[in-house]
């Protein structure tokens, strides 16, 4: 491994560690995921940008050796997509929770994927409000309980594979923490890809969901990603509909990307033809 | 090229919270909480260098180390 240009502890601020993250919080397998992806593309940290919002999940720019953005609660899309329109060359990360994905977030979300600008959206979807407490979110779904629901929830909730496909996402994958090497890939192909790019990732929170929804600790939680999860297309769903699929869903490299439209129109403009 | 062997567990008892999420899922058993709270290869013999441990530790805390076979400690 000495040989190698970057390994996984460059890409960390190790003086902030250990982090602030519950035991067994999935948030922090997602770090791992990451900072393997980013080492095994050998991303340069000085070109890499991470913007992120607020919550349990929005704390790891706070652990990255990149240019880090730690911005407001729903927001971190919007100041990406300015870092990205004004130097276009760089990497942008922005890993989300549910809440600041979806909830407050929702209509950043939409618009970022409609334009199909380039930058990687890491959705950390622990179906919960983490950091403020246990209410419920967007992704939380129907039955569940939650500090915002103690007699269980009555709303439905979104597919985050849906939903980003349908807006506009280029790329658009799900895996889960118990699946980190898979995660690893999806967050590579993802960088990799020019346009907006959307890795929805299962993990866990055992402080909040797990425990109100009696779902036991954080190993038997991923037990349960394990279980109710299949690859795309598995026979599996014949006999059980309600299992979930992981994978890649849509991998578009045709699709327009906006810093590229962006370019054109200054190109004609700065010939002063309307 | 020698084929790999393990060097060690390089666990940082200072990052592991001891959430047991690298014991339960060993394929092999070769790791315990001890009485600290800290996880420890107990059995090092067994382990078979498949990293889940190590992928899977949301705390980064621990990490196997290989070297070639014919190199010396
Ligand atoms: C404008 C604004 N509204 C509300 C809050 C309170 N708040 C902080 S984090 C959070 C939700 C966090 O949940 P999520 O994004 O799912 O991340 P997690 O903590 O679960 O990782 C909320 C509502 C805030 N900080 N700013
Ligand atoms: S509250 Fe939940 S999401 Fe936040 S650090 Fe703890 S386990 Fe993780
Ligand atoms: S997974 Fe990591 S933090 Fe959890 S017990 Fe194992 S080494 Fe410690
Ligand atoms: S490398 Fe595999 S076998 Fe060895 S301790 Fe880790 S999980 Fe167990």
């Amino acid at each position: 491994m000495a040989n190698k240009k970057y390994n996984v502890k460059n890409y960390l601020r190790e003086r902030f560690f250990p982090h602030i993250w519950c035991p067994g919080c999935g948030h922090g397998i997602v770090l791992g995921s990451l900072l393997r992806a980013v080492e095994e593309l050998e991303l340069d940290p000085t070109n890499t940008v991470m913007t992120s919002g607020i919550g349990c999940s929005a704390r790891i720019s706070g652990y990255v050796n990149f240019h880090s953005l730690h911005t407001i609660h729903g927001r971190a899309l919007a100041f990406a997509t300015g870092v990205k329109l004004a130097k276009p060359k760089l990497n942008l990360i922005v890993p989300m929770g549910d809440g600041d994905a979806l909830a407050i977030g929702g209509n950043h979300f939409i618009h970022a994927a409609r334009r199909n600008i380039d930058i990687t959206a890491i959705v950390m979807n622990n179906k919960i409000y983490g950091m403020t407490g246990g209410q419920f979110s967007p992704l939380t779904g129907y039955g569940q309980k939650a500090t915002t629901a103690p007699y269980s929830t009555i709303d439905n909730e979104f597919d985050v594979v849906k939903l980003s496909k349908a807006a506009g996402a280029s790329f658009v994958a799900r895996s889960t923490t118990f699946h980190a090497t898979e995660s690893i890939d999806f967050i590579k192909r993802a960088i990799s890809h020019k346009g907006f790019s959307v890795v929805e990732i299962f993990s866990q929170c055992p402080t909040h969901y797990g425990r109100k929804n009696k779902k036991g600790d954080a190993a038997n939680m991923m037990e349960n990603y394990k279980n109710s999860t299949v690859p795309i297309g598995s026979k599996k769903l014949e006999k059980d509909p309600s299992l979930i699929e992981r994978g890649v869903f849509v991998d578009n490299d045709q699709a327009p990307e906006y810093c590229d439209e962006y370019e054109k129109i200054i190109q004609v403009a700065s010939k002063g033809r309307a | 090229m020698g084929k790999l062997k393990l060097k060690e567990h390089l666990i940082n008892r200072d990052w592991c919270k001891g959430c047991g999420i690298c014991v339960h899922f060993c394929p092999k058993q070769v790791l315990e909480l001890d009485d600290k709270e800290k996880v420890i290869a107990v059995r090092k013999e067994d382990c078979i260098r498949c990293k889940l441990c190590e992928l899977r530790c949301p705390d980064l805390a621990i990490e196997i180390i290989t070297q070639k076979e014919d190199e010396d400690e």
